[in-house]
Formats: structure tokens, sequence, C-alpha cells
């Protein structure tokens, strides 16, 4: 009887592998993609080396403004005015009110995690922005009260968007909802509302918010210059929050509206329990980049005259001692926000991944 | 046994379905009255009490303020404030439709390399959208024009090219065309050429239908356009000249001047919203089967027919309504000029003359009246190329 044996595998033919191989099949396959590979490395040539000589090796990381000898970047500048880009102009001696903010931030959402009890979470999700409040406010039980006038940097910003989010998250619901009702009223008066809302530029609706707002009431009431931003801002999320949605709820099956119903399940009952869920679920990476334009449009406060971060590189700039740092100023609020936006939108495309279940 | 019995009482008036939503919406629609009411109540007692006129009749009055760039003519002295509107709405125009074009250039450009085979060429095109699309439009207006623009040297000091074209702190100065006598013929040659292009492909396209012969029609048609009006131009003597932009003590005299707020704006508006038409075009053309490119190979076309005639047709019907969305976009990211004072809408009209004249809210109306008219015409048009486009079942 014959016997067999294995062979072994041989090497795949030198001209197919290595990086030779795949220079050659990526970048200089033929004459046209050569050219565009030589242009390409041209561009990284021109952009990648004095980028990163200014930003990091010829970059002035310490010491005082006497001592900057390298042509590259003056973080100093950063250094020295850190706490002014963070917290504005908010007192020094109180720092650690927002400081703990932040920390007590990190503890609700490992709580929310953690605790299985819903009626406690509700409790949770609805004392803690008071108890935030409180803290950066102050006013109560002893703290210093610090106006709003202070609040300022980094902290302004991401209280902006952190309010523009929540706030406008249950009108934007409900707005969607109005907008698929079957009564004509409602619906007209919501359609009316989003498409306004969208139609026009955030700028406007600050405008509005900041001179017009007062106009609408009393002489005693008064709204101070932050909260009428984030009204102006919470009312312009809230219409594109309604449009994800919107999207959401006609993604879900006729059969599941009407099976709700068959289950004698009243409007509310059926949305809460059968539909909303379902629906956010679909939308939540929509939602997600609905968010990372408002955390951007947060900026747009700076022109009716709040402090937040990006303000603060002006402002910053102002002082007789530093002049002429707007550079550093800018990259920095740039890495700031490019870091904030790349990372949500990161996420945002994992959860399409996982929810992406069809072949 | 559960003896508990359901409340018999379902013919209460709000049982009934169609009841309770007239009901609801009765109360809803009060419930705005009232709040209406309420705020205009309240804004006609505030307006009194402040001393603010009321009404249109501001728009006559005289402005008197200077406005660096305007397209129409305007004087200092005697312009009105609807005169400053005008300009205004105009500037905002120019600098969205310059915008539109360039960022749809850049965007195609941008879109079409991130599919590229080209390990290079693609990764350079995700670094490009990822980069830009993630800084706040406000910001990079902010960078182009307090750092880059700014850093230009001063007139004397100009970047120039071919010493026709001229970069400095005051802007980018070009070459103006002086159309003399005779140029009118140019222009009608060229509309004529247009009209001959646009029965050339009529033509073409019923030919193809009949016989299914192709005419080079791309080539043929750049030919009647470019040919066409040059003929003429040499035919009436050259009637086009150019005024070259000419440095004259501290300043430049002569060509066009384009202002810096106007150059940041465009550069961050475009690059901004190229991002987005980028991955409109990316995701269009992914959107067409793998199945539709093989099936065309299999049928032996060629490969410029593969995307003129299977892949493009399939893809625009996905990449124009996010395009025409971006336009959008960019047309309300355009009133952010405000912050660098480019003179367009809002700093005009909710700016200068708002402060100037205090009636905030028939301003800040008028500005967004503009804005809801631009999205309307808009989403008109956007109705109107999805309702050609939709695929026409049978």
């Amino acid at each position: 009887m014959a016997t067999y044996t294995m062979k072994e595998a041989k090497p795949a033919p030198s001209g197919s592998k290595g990086i030779i191989f795949w220079l050659k099949t990526n970048l200089f396959s033929d004459v046209r993609n050569s050219l565009l590979s030589l242009v390409g490395i041209y561009l990284i040539y021109v952009t990648i080396p004095p980028l990163l000589n200014w930003m990091i090796f010829d970059a002035t990381w310490s010491g005082t403004q006497d001592e900057v000898v390298n042509s590259g970047a003056r973080w100093i500048f950063i250094i020295e005015k850190f706490d002014q880009f963070i917290y504005g102009f908010y007192p020094e001696h109180l720092h650690w009110r927002p400081n703990l903010v932040a920390v007590l931030c990190v503890a609700f959402l490992i709580a929310l995690k953690v605790l299985k009890n819903n009626k406690s979470k509700i409790v949770l999700m609805l004392l803690f922005p008071f108890v935030c409040f409180i803290l950066i406010s102050g006013g109560w039980f002893g703290l210093e009260t610090v106006e709003t006038e202070k609040w300022g940097g980094l902290m302004l910003t991401i209280l902006v968007a952190a309010v523009g989010i929540i706030a406008s998250f249950p009108i934007g619901i409900v707005l969607a909802l109005g907008r698929q009702s079957d009564m004509p009223i409602l619906r007209t008066l919501c359609i009316g509302f989003i498409e306004f809302v969208r139609g026009v530029p955030l700028i406007t609706i600050l405008f509005m918010a900041s001179v017009v707002l007062p106009l609408f009431f009393h002489d005693g009431i008064e709204f101070d210059k932050l909260l009428r931003a984030l009204i102006g801002i919470t009312l312009f999320q809230a219409a594109y929050i309604a449009e994800v949605v919107r999207g959401g709820l006609q993604a879900i099956p006729k059969g599941q509206y009407e099976a709700s119903e068959a289950l004698g399940l009243s409007y509310w009952q059926g949305m809460i329990l059968i539909i909303l869920p379902q629906a956010l679920k679909i939308s939540i990476p929509n939602l997600v980049g609905s968010f990372i334009s408002l955390f951007k449009d947060t900026t747009l406060v700076l022109i009716i005259g709040l402090f937040d971060i990006l303000a603060m590189v002006t402002l910053t700039n102002s002082d007789t001692n530093w002049l002429g740092y707007e550079v550093e100023g800018y990259v920095f609020v740039t890495l700031i926000y490019w870091v904030c936006c790349f990372t949500m939108s990161q996420y945002s495309k994992s959860i399409e991944r996982k929810f992406n279940t069809e072949h | 046994m559960n003896n508990k019995q359901l409340p018999i009482d379902g013919k209460g008036f709000l049982n009934n379905p169609q009841h309770r939503a007239v009901f609801f919406q009765i109360i809803a629609l009060i419930a705005v009255i009232l709040c209406a009411f309420y705020f205009a109540n309240n804004m006609f007692d505030n307006i009194e009490k402040r001393g603010i006129t009321t009404g249109f009749s501001f728009l006559d009055n005289t402005a008197g303020f200077g406005i660096s760039q305007t397209l129409t003519d305007y004087d200092d002295g005697t312009s009105t404030y609807f005169d400053v509107f005008i300009v205004g709405l105009l500037n905002t125009l120019l600098v969205s439709i310059l915008g539109i074009i360039f960022a749809s250039i850049l965007g195609l450009l941008v879109g079409i390399g991130r599919l590229s085979n080209n390990f290079l060429i693609s990764k350079l095109s995700l670094i490009y959208i990822e980069t830009f699309r993630n800084i706040p439009i406000l910001l990079q207006i902010l960078f182009w024009y307090n750092v880059v623009l700014a850093a230009l040297p001063s007139p004397r000091q100009s970047m120039s090219y071919l010493d026709s074209v001229f970069l400095n702190n005051r802007g980018l100065l070009i070459p103006e065309p002086i159309f003399e006598s005779g140029s009118g013929a140019i222009l009608i040659s060229f509309i004529i050429a247009v009209t001959a292009v646009f029965y050339l492909t009529r033509w073409s396209r019923k030919r193809h239908d009949k016989t299914g012969e192709e005419f080079p029609l791309i080539k043929v048609s750049l030919a009647i356009l470019i040919l066409a009006p040059t003929l003429v131009y040499f035919i009436a003597g050259q009637p086009i000249s150019a005024v070259y932009p000419e440095l004259k003590g501290f300043n430049f005299r002569g060509g066009l001047a384009i202002i810096p707020e106007l150059l940041a704006l465009l550069f961050a508006l475009s690059i901004y919203t190229a991002t987005y038409i980028a991955e409109a075009v990316r995701a269009g053309i992914e959107a067409v089967p793998k199945g539709q490119k093989e099936a065309a190979k299999a049928l032996g076309l060629k490969d410029h027919v593969i995307l003129s005639k299977v892949v493009l047709p399939q893809a625009l019907r996905v990449i124009i309504p996010p395009v025409i969305n971006q336009f959008l976009n960019l047309t309300k990211n355009s009133s952010l000029a405000t912050a660098i004072g480019y003179p367009e809408l809002v700093t005009l009209f909710s700016g200068t003359t708002l402060n100037q004249v205090g009636q905030a809210i028939e301003i800040i109306l008028m500005t967004m009246a503009v804005y809801l008219t631009i999205s309307i015409v808009i989403s008109l048009l956007l109705n109107w190329v999805n309702a050609k486009m939709a695929i026409k079942g049978r």
C-alpha cells in the first residue's frame, strides 16, 4: 500500500508578499496611481513635519516668556491661562465645586449602570441636576453665591451642551409624537414649530432669545444672559431631536402600534412601554450625531456675549502681558473640541455597527 | 377568582376617541393662544414703557454708516436701512453661492478620493474629513480670520502671482475684467452655444435610444462651449480687457478686491461643508450594489460607460438630497460671519441696524423671514429633485 505524506506548504512567491508588493499594488499599480501617490506624499511632506515641529519638537513647554527661544508653539501660555480656559472667571478658591460636579457626574453614570431599581434611578435622575446646579451656583447650604457672569470656559461649554441635550430631549420627543399624531391642529402646531426652527440659523434664535425674549415677560421677571441662551439653544435642539425621533417612530412597523392598541393599552402606555423604547433605540446613532452638532454649536454663545472656551482665546489674549498668543489658544481649543467630537462620533459608529445585524 | 369588575363607565364623553381628540386639540389651541396673547400683551406694554417705536417705517430712514463690501450702489450719506437690508441679503447670497461652488468641488474630489484604490489618497481623504468635520465652524472661521489671514504681509510686501494676483492682509486682489462694446456678442454666442448643446444632448439621447450608437457628447459639447465664445471674442476685436491691480503708495489701485472677511468665510465654510458633501458622495457611490458594476462589466461595457450609465444614475439618487441639505446648512452657517464682521444680513441688519434703531422684533423677524424663505425654496427644490429622481415603478 502506498503511503502518502503531507508536503510542506511552499512559501508564497516572493513577488506577492512583503512591503514591496504592498507598495506596488496599493500605491504604484499604474502611472496614474503613482502620480497620485506622489501628490499624496508631497502633501504629507508639506503639512505633517512642520506641524509636528511646531506643536512638539520646537515647542516651549515650561519657563517664562523671556526664556522662549524656539520658533514652535509656546504652550507656556496655555499652562499659564489654563484655569481661565477651564473655569472662566469662576473664583479660584471655589474651583473645587465644578471639580466635585465632574466627579459626581462620573459617579452618577456608574450609579445608573449599577442600580437595578427603576424608581431609585428616576429619583436620582431628577435630583442630580439640582445638586449640580446648587453646587455650581451656590446660595444654598452656606455655599457662596457665584453669579452666572463669572461662569466661563470649558465649564460653561459643557454646561450649555448638557442642559441643551437634557432639556431638549423630552420636548423633542413630545414634538415628534405631536407631528406623528392624528390630530390635525396639534400636528400643524408641531410641524410649524419644527420647520420654523430648522429653517433659521441658530444665531438668529440666540439673538431672538437674548433681545426679544425679555420683552415677552413682565418687568418683574428677570432672565440672566445665560438662561436666555439656554432657552434658545434648548428650543433649537428640540426641533432637531424631534426630527431624529420622528425618523425612529416611522421605522417602527405598523404592527407594533396596532398590537399595543389591541392589548388595550392607552396611547401613552403604548408609546412609553412599546413604541418609544424601540424608536429611541434605533435613533441612538442619529441622536448622538445631533448631540455632536449641538456641542459644536455651543461656540455660538460667544456672539451674544457669554464666555465659553472659544471666547476665552480672545479674552486671554487681551491681557497686556500675554499678547499675540492666539494661535496657541485656537489650537488648544481645537484639540479639545476635536477630541470630544471625534470620540462621540466613533461611539455612534460603534453603536450603529452593533445594531446593524442584517447581512 | 378575581371578583374585581372593570368599571362600566365607557360611555363618558371623553371615552370616545373622536371626542377626546377634539377636546385635547381645543385645549392645546387655547393654551397656545393664551400664551401668545400673554406674550403679545407684555410685549406691547414693554415697548410702550421703553418708548420703542414700532412698524417698518424705520426702513426709510437714512442709515449713515459705511459698509466694506457692497454689490449694489450704496452711499453712506443717503442710503436707507432698506438699502442696508438689500446689501446684506446680496452679500449673504454671494458668500453662500461661492461657498456652495467651492464646497461642491472640494467635497466631490475628497469623496471620490475616499473611494480611491490608492491607499494613501484614501487615507488622506479620511483624515481630512475626520479633522475638519469635528471642529466647530465658528472656530474655523475665527482661526482663518485671526490667525492665517492676519499673518499675511502688508500691501507693500504682498505675495504676488504673475504680477496680476496679489494677496496681503487687506485681502486678495485679482484683475478686474472690463467689458467694452461688443462684449455683448460674446455673451449671446455663449447663450447660443448652451442652447445648441441642450438640443444636441436631446438629439444624441434619441439617437442612442433608437440605434444604440454612442455620440461623443461631452467632447463635442465642450468644444462648442469653448470655441464659439472664443471665436466671437477674436472676431469682435477682443472687447474684453482687464485692469490689473497696481501698488500706489501704501495700497492697491484697480482690480477686484476681495476683502479678508469674505476670504476667511469662504475658506472655512467650503472646507467644513466639503467634509459632509464628501461623506454623502462616498455613501452614495457605496450604496450602488457591487453586482451592478459586475453585471455591467459582464455585459462588456467600458469603464467610463459603467460609471456614467450604471453607477452614477443610481448613486446620484442617494447623493443629491443630503448634498442639497448641506447647501442649506452652508447658507445658514454663513450667518456666523457676524463674528468676524463680514457685512452680510445678520451683521448688518441684526447687528448694526438693530443697535442703531432698537426695533428688535421687526428686525429679527425680517432676518428670520429671509432665511426661512431660502430654506423653503431649497426644500421645494429638493422635493422636485426627489420626485424627478424617484424610481419609476411599473
